[in-house]
C-alpha cells in the first residue's frame, strides 16, 4: 500500500490508577494499554478487534487525547497530540471526530436533530448563520435523512435514524478521521447493514480514515483494509484483511477467528471450534511475559519470561509471538 | 470428532408436541389505549427439539416466551390465545400450578445474569433454591446436586464456587451459572433468551457448545432465541422467524438457510456479511424500520418495507401457509405462497 500514514502511534501507554477496597484503601493500577505500536494510514479503514477489556476503546479514546496518554506519543501532522492542551488541541480536534454505540446518550434529548447538527458547525465557524440551514439539509441527506428531520428531537427516530444524526454531527467538522467506537453494534441486523452501507460510502466521497472499533469479526472483515487484534492491552498482530483471515499467525488470533459463527448450518455442525479454556486475566494483574500465555494452547517456558517482540514476520504482516519468532527463518 | 449431527436424530416435524403456542395475542397499555405486540402467534416445539426463535428488537419473541410462564410486566397482558405445555394449558393454570412449572420442568436462562441473579445471595444456595423447592430436596442433598451442576456446565473448581457471590465471577462464568440452574430441576425444556448477547465472541462459542452438549446428553427441547442467524446455524433443528409480533417463516434449518422464502428472511440473511464478499461490498439491506406497536399497517406487517409487496399484501394479512412436500416449511407471504403454486 503506498498510503501516507495519517497518523503514527508509537509505544502508547495508558494506565489508570484506581482505588479498591470498601474504602478505596488500596491503591491500584488497570494496565489499560501497553506499548502500542501502529501507523493509521490516509484513506484507510484500520479495525481493532479484542474482547471486552482488551482496551481497544481505550486506544481510540487516547489516540484521540480524550483520555491522557501515561506515556507514548502520537504523531499527527508531524505533532505529538497527546501532548497538546485543550487550547492546543482545538484545531486538530475539528479533524478527529468519535462515533459512539449508544447516540441515545451522546444526542442531547433537549435540542433538535437541527440544533445537534449544527452545533459543531458554529463552534468551528465553518459557516455563517445563514448558510446553516443549508449545510444542514446537505449533512442530513449526505447520512439519508429528509430535510424535516432537523426540526424534530432524538426520542422521534429510531436507533438507526439516530446513529445517522451521530454520524451527520461528526461529518459536520469536515473531519479527516473519524474513530468509529462500537458505532454499529447496538444496531438490529437489518439496519447495521444500512449504516455499513452509509460509513463505505461516505468515506469514498470525502476520504475519510476510520479507525473502527468493533467486536463483531463477520463485519470487521467486510469492511477493513487492516486488522489489528488485541489482548489485554497490547496489540497480538496487526495486518491486511486478507493476510490475517486467511493466515493469522498468533494463537489468539486464531482462537477468535475459529470461534466466528457462519449463516452456514452444515458448516457450523461439523466445525472443530478451537476454545480457549478459562477467562482473561485482570487487567489489574496482567500475567508476566506474554499476556496470552495463560490460556496459550502452544505456550512455550519462555513465553510466561519474556514480553514478545512486536515485528514483522511477513510483510506488513505485525506479530507479537514467541512461537511465531522462532518458526521464522533466520 | 463425532458431529453432534450425526449420533443425534432430528426430532421430526410429526413428533409429540411439548409446547403448543395457538394464537397468542399481547397487547400493551398506551396513552392512546390498547396496542398489539404480538398478533396472535403460533407456535411449537416438540419432544426433544431445539427451537430457533429469530427477529429483531421488538419483534416480541422475548415477550411470547415470557407470557407464557405469566412473566410479563406490567401494562402488557395477554388478550388471547392458549399456550399447552404437555397438554395443560398455562394460561388456566393457577398461580401455585404455574410456579410448579416456573423453574421445574421448564428452566429459563436470560441474557443478562447480573440482573437474574440475586447479587447478595451465594451461587450455592441459588442454585439450591429450586432443587429444594421443586424436588423436595433437602439442604445438604441440594448443596451436592448444585455442586455437580456448576461442574456439568464446566466451571473449574465447582465446589469451591458454591460459597462465591454473583460479583466474584466473570460475565461468562454468571451465564454457566444461570444455565446451571435452569437445568437444576432437569427441565423437559429449556428456554434461552439471548443467553450469549452480552458475552464476547470466545466465551459465545463456549455457551453454545455448552448447551449443545447438555441438551443432547439430557434430550431436553430448547428453544432459543436470538437475533444473530448465524450464531444458531450449527445448534437448531427448526427456526421461526419473527416480524413484528408474527410468525413470518418457519423452516427446518437447512431449508431456511438454502431455500429463504420470505422476503425479510432473504433479506435478514442478505445482509450478514459473508466471508466470500469483496472488501467493501455493498451489504443488502433493508430500507425503513420495523413497525411500532399501535402503528401496525393494515395488511402484511412487512409490506411498508418489502421489495416484492403488492396490492394485496397492502389489504389482507397473510396466513402462515405450507410450501414444499411435507409442509414442514411454512411461509406467511403471498408472493411466495403463489410463486409455488404457479411452479
Amino acid at each position: 500500500m503506498a498510503a501516507q500514514p495519517l497518523m503514527r502511534i508509537e509505544n502508547l501507554v495508558k494506565h489508570f490508577h484506581v482505588r479498591l477496597g470498601a474504602f478505596g484503601e488500596r491503591a491500584a493500577t488497570v494496565h489499560a494499554l501497553d506499548d502500542v505500536n501502529f501507523d493509521i494510514l490516509e484513506g484507510e479503514t484500520l479495525s481493532l478487534v479484542g474482547e471486552s477489556g482488551c482496551g481497544k476503546s481505550t486506544t481510540g479514546f487516547t489516540l484521540l487525547n480524550l483520555h491522557r496518554a501515561t506515556e507514548g506519543k502520537v504523531i499527527y501532522q508531524g505533532k505529538n497530540i497527546v501532548e497538546l492542551d485543550e487550547r492546543a488541541m482545538r484545531p486538530y480536534r475539528r479533524q478527529l471526530q468519535i462515533v459512539f454505540q449508544d447516540p441515545y446518550s451522546t444526542l442531547n434529548p433537549r435540542m433538535t436533530i437541527g440544533e445537534a447538527v449544527g452545533e459543531p458547525i458554529l463552534f468551528h465557524k465553518l459557516a455563517t448563520k445563514a448558510e446553516l440551514k443549508d449545510r444542514i439539509s446537505t449533512l442530513l441527506a449526505d447520512v439519508g435523512l429528509p430535510p424535516r428531520f432537523a426540526s424534530r428531537y432524538p426520542h422521534e427516530l429510531s436507533g438507526g435514524q439516530r446513529q445517522r444524526v451521530a454520524i451527520a454531527r461528526a461529518l459536520a467538522c469536515q473531519p479527516k478521521f473519524i474513530v468509529c467506537d462500537e458505532a454499529i453494534s447496538a444496531l438490529d441486523v437489518s439496519v447495521q447493514a444500512q449504516i455499513i452501507n452509509l460509513l463505505l460510502d461516505l468515506q469514498q466521497k470525502y476520504g475519510l480514515t476510520y479507525l473502527f472499533i468493533a467486536h463483531d469479526l463477520a463485519v470487521v472483515r467486510h469492511i477493513s483494509d487492516r486488522v489489528g487484534v488485541m489482548y489485554l492491552g497490547r496489540l497480538a498482530e496487526l495486518a491486511t484483511r486478507e493476510e490475517l483471515f486467511e493466515h493469522p499467525l498468533h494463537p489468539y488470533t486464531k482462537a477468535l477467528l475459529s470461534a466466528v459463527p457462519e449463516a452456514d448450518p452444515a458448516h457450523e455442525r461439523s466445525r472443530k471450534r478451537q476454545i480457549l479454556q478459562g477467562d482473561v486475566p485482570s487487567p489489574l494483574n496482567p500475567p508476566a511475559g506474554c499476556r496470552f500465555h495463560t490460556r496459550c494452547p502452544i505456550a512455550m517456558d519462555v513465553c510466561g519470561k519474556v514480553v514478545p517482540e512486536w515485528r514483522e514476520a511477513r510483510p506488513g504482516h505485525m506479530v507479537a509471538c514467541h512461537a511465531v519468532t522462532e518458526g521464522l527463518p533466520g | 470428532m463425532m458431529m453432534a449431527n450425526d449420533i443425534r436424530p432430528v426430532p421430526s416435524a410429526a413428533s409429540e408436541r411439548l409446547l403448543d403456542v395457538k394464537g397468542l395475542t399481547i397487547e400493551i397499555e398506551t396513552r392512546n389505549g390498547p396496542a398489539t405486540i404480538v398478533d396472535g402467534i403460533d407456535l411449537h416445539v416438540g419432544k426433544g427439539e431445539t427451537l430457533g426463535i429469530v427477529g429483531e428488537s421488538g419483534c416480541g419473541k422475548s415477550l411470547t416466551m415470557l407470557s407464557m410462564m405469566r412473566l410479563l410486566p406490567n401494562k402488557i397482558r395477554v388478550t388471547k390465545g392458549e399456550a399447552n405445555f404437555a397438554g395443560r394449558d398455562l394460561q388456566k393454570m393457577s398461580n401455585s400450578e404455574l410456579r410448579k412449572v416456573r423453574g421445574g420442568d421448564v428452566g429459563f436462562i436470560f441474557q443478562d445474569p447480573m440482573t437474574s441473579l440475586n447479587p447478595v445471595m451465594r451461587i450455592g444456595q441459588q442454585l439450591a433454591e429450586p432443587l429444594i423447592y421443586h424436588r423436595g430436596m433437602s439442604k445438604a442433598e441440594a448443596r451436592k446436586r448444585a455442586g455437580e451442576l456448576l461442574k456439568l456446565v464446566g466451571i473449574p473448581g465447582a465446589e469451591d464456587r458454591l460459597d462465591a457471590y454473583p460479583h466474584e465471577l466473570s460475565g461468562g462464568m454468571r451465564q454457566r451459572v444461570m444455565i446451571a440452574i435452569g437445568l437444576a430441576c432437569n427441565p423437559q425444556l429449556l428456554i434461552a433468551d439471548e443467553p450469549t448477547t452480552a458475552l464476547d465472541v470466545t466465551i459465545q462459542a463456549q455457551i453454545v457448545d455448552l448447551v449443545k452438549d447438555l441438551r443432547d446428553k439430557l434430550g431436553m427441547s430448547v428453544v432459543w432465541i436470538t437475533h444473530d442467524l448465524a450464531l444458531i446455524a450449527g445448534l437448531v433443528d427448526r427456526i421461526n422467524v419473527l416480524y413484528a409480533g408474527t410468525v413470518v417463516e418457519d423452516a427446518p434449518v437447512d431449508a431456511l438457510f438454502s431455500n429463504p422464502s420470505h422476503p425479510y428472511t432473504q433479506g435478514l440473511l442478505a445482509s450478514i456479511p459473508k466471508l466470500s464478499d469483496e472488501r467493501s461490498a455493498r451489504l443488502s439491506s433493508i430500507g425503513g424500520t420495523p413497525p411500532e406497536p399501535g402503528r401496525r399497517p393494515k395488511g402484511c406487517p412487512f409490506a411498508p418495507r418489502c421489495p416484492l409487496a403488492e396490492a394485496v399484501c397492502h389489504e389482507r394479512v397473510p396466513s402462515l401457509e405450507g410450501i414444499g412436500q411435507n409442509g414442514a416449511h411454512r411461509v406467511a407471504c403471498f408472493v411466495a405462497q403463489r410463486k409455488l403454486e404457479a411452479a
